[in-house]
């Protein structure tokens, strides 16, 4: 049944690996030093194989640019574009709300107070405190209070959900300011890791992330169908035999956790987490298992193109976090619009 | 089918149903009518193993329901319930597959048998006209009448209706009653429905429940039990019952206006 479908679907899968892949080296090559895309298959070729021989021949700059300054940044904000918009389709599954982002339960705001408070400590004793780890602490326990708020009787509702995260993300708000305050004039470093930017990360910023996601993929796509039978209702779906209350917790904590790796290592990036599954659900239906595998490839084509947008075309680096929601917030206004439009015709 | 002891639930501290005894038995029809927030639903939710009684045993094929999995007791017990919403765009013929879910292994894909079964379950109802429609294009009543059909693609031995009914015209109202009737006759599928309109009870049940502040307060056959009295004590409300000809079976009318003193 619907094989045509199936192939349309294969189609975009295929063209979105591809368009991430020709993403990542076309990016590579972009920056203060121009390198041509051959030179780059050429040193990927050669660090993949081990053969470095080849490489003796490039200038000596090349393989390193590539290899330890473009390649790790590039790389992390393609994971990072990839677990936001994963999580953003579970989120949006579960509180069975298309508005649902990935920061919905206050995971932003968690990481936000725990870094600023890192960056506070730092002030007065320099790199006494991770900021990523107290990012990651924060967003995790932020989760959990959140959870733990909107729990009664082992069972957990989307709008009670959606309510803690908002008095929760509060209360973390006014403790954010109170932190800003009290920075005084060293606020800037603060305000800069909130919006988010992927200057300068490394290899172990990469592999956190591969991981974080990869995992969360696994877990998320052996839950994918129960996820779909959800979005009928939980007493519904209760009846269709999904474990309905332990399903939501495992698929809400695990999305959570890719997301609050993801914050930890980029700081708070808007909208891709919003925008990219209601982009690919338009275009492949709710299906939630064809809708994880499009949208992580295309929210990191698409994190990866503003991040490189703002590092090499640019002439002086806009935070990410800024640029995505400067360019996310009108395009979905303009989705949102068109979606009600379709709505009231009927 | 079913057996209940003493089978008592309680949202917090406020009691939803109280001491239930019954008994049901397979291949018959039941209805269970009262008056709103009377623990109907919870009753429905109990026997379909989404709620677990705080007390008093509760026992489906002579096993306690506690025993079953979900999903086992997912290809035995379907539930339509009374309201439903769904913000996600799937076609009307997605969301009817969705009653095979208990069915179909994690991994798998839907076999001819499920699709089967997906088809005879919107031309039961008569909605297979539109079965490649969005479910979110569909006005209440046609969408409660996917939800039906996606109870029958279920296809298990036990339905339970949450007031399936309620938003449905009277044309499709008759229709699902028939067809559901017609299950129960021809294969002794056993029937537990919620249902408001009493005419709709005494005309197609054959066993009613009266229930009232989450107890049991009369059940039998609904040609026994389907009187003046219980209404009124139920209900509050002046009615009589008399066999109607036309519809060839008991029909209740009822004292319109407020009762001069």
């Amino acid at each position: 049944m619907g094989s045509a479908k199936t192939y349309k679907y294969s189609f975009l899968l295929i063209g979105l690996v591809v368009a991430t892949c020709a993403a990542i080296i076309v990016s590579s090559g972009m920056g203060y030093m121009q390198i041509p895309v051959t030179d780059i298959i050429q040193v990927l070729w050669a660090n993949i194989t081990g053969n470095t021989a080849v490489l003796e021949t490039m200038d000596k700059a090349v393989p390193f640019v590539v290899m330890d300054v473009r390649l790790p940044r590039i790389l992390t904000a393609a994971l990072v574009g990839g677990g936001l918009a994963m999580s953003g389709v579970v989120y949006q599954g579960i509180l069975l709300n298309p508005l649902a982002d990935p920061y919905t339960l206050g995971v932003s705001s968690g990481a936000a107070f725990g870094a600023s408070l890192a960056l506070l400590a730092n002030l007065v004793f320099p790199g006494f405190m991770s900021v990523s780890l107290f990012a990651f602490i924060g967003a995790v326990v932020t989760l959990f209070v959140v959870l733990h708020l909107s729990s009664f009787n082992g069972q957990i509702s989307a709008n009670t959900l959606i309510l803690s995260g908002v008095i929760v993300g509060a209360i973390l708000s006014a403790g954010i300011s109170f932190i800003k305050y009290l920075a005084d004039e060293q606020v800037a470093v603060i305000i800069f890791w909130l919006m988010g930017s992927f200057a300068s990360r490394s290899w172990a910023d990469v592999g956190i992330v591969a991981i974080a996601v990869v995992i969360g993929l696994m877990i998320t796509l052996y839950y994918g169908r129960d996820l779909n039978i959800m979005s009928l209702g939980g007493r519904s779906a209760d009846s269709l035999g999904v474990e309905t209350a332990r399903t939501r917790k495992i698929l809400l904590v695990t999305a959570s956790m890719v997301t609050a790796i993801c914050v930890a290592v980029s700081g708070i990036i808007g909208f891709i987490g919003l925008i990219v599954p209601h982009l690919m659900r338009y275009i492949v239906g709710p299906d939630n298992r064809k809708l994880l595998p499009v949208s992580i490839f295309a929210g990191a084509t698409l994190l990866l193109l503003a991040d490189t947008v703002t590092r090499a075309v640019l002439p002086s680096e806009v935070p990410i976090g800024v640029l995505t929601a400067l360019i996310g917030g009108p395009f979905f206004c303009v989705i949102f619009r068109r979606k009600q439009k379709r709505g009231n015709n009927v | 089918m079913y057996s209940l002891q003493n089978v008592s639930y309680a949202y917090g501290d406020t009691p939803a149903l109280q001491d239930f005894s019954l008994s049901l038995d397979k291949g018959k029809f039941y209805g269970i009518v009262g008056p709103n927030g009377c623990g109907k639903s919870t009753f429905l939710d109990l026997l379909v193993g989404s709620k677990e009684p705080a007390s008093g045993t509760l026992l489906f094929n002579e096993q306690p329901l506690s025993v079953y999995k979900k999903r086992e007791l997912a290809r035995q017990v379907a539930l339509v319930p009374q309201n439903f919403s769904i913000g996600f765009d799937y076609s009307v013929e997605e969301v009817v597959l969705m009653g095979r879910h208990p069915y179909i292994h994690r991994f798998a894909s839907p076999s001819l048998e499920d699709w089967d079964l997906v088809q005879q379950a919107m031309e039961t109802i008569g909605i297979e006209h539109f079965a490649k429609r969005s479910i979110m294009e569909l006005s209440g009543g046609e969408k409660q009448r996917v939800i039906v059909a996606r109870a029958l693609a279920q296809n298990t031995p036990v339905l339970l209706f949450d007031e399936a009914t309620s938003n449905l015209d009277i044309q499709y109202s008759l229709q699902i009653f028939n067809r559901v009737r017609k299950l129960v006759k021809q294969e002794e599928r056993t029937v537990i429905a919620v249902i408001h309109n009493l005419n709709f009870a005494a005309a197609y049940c054959d066993e009613i429940i009266f229930m009232k502040n989450g107890r049991v307060c009369k059940n039998g056959a609904a040609d026994k039990v389907m009187n003046a009295e219980s209404i009124a004590e139920v209900f509050g409300v002046e009615s009589e019952v008399r066999f109607d000809s036309f519809s060839k079976t008991n029909q209740i009318s009822y004292r319109y206006g407020e009762k001069m003193v």
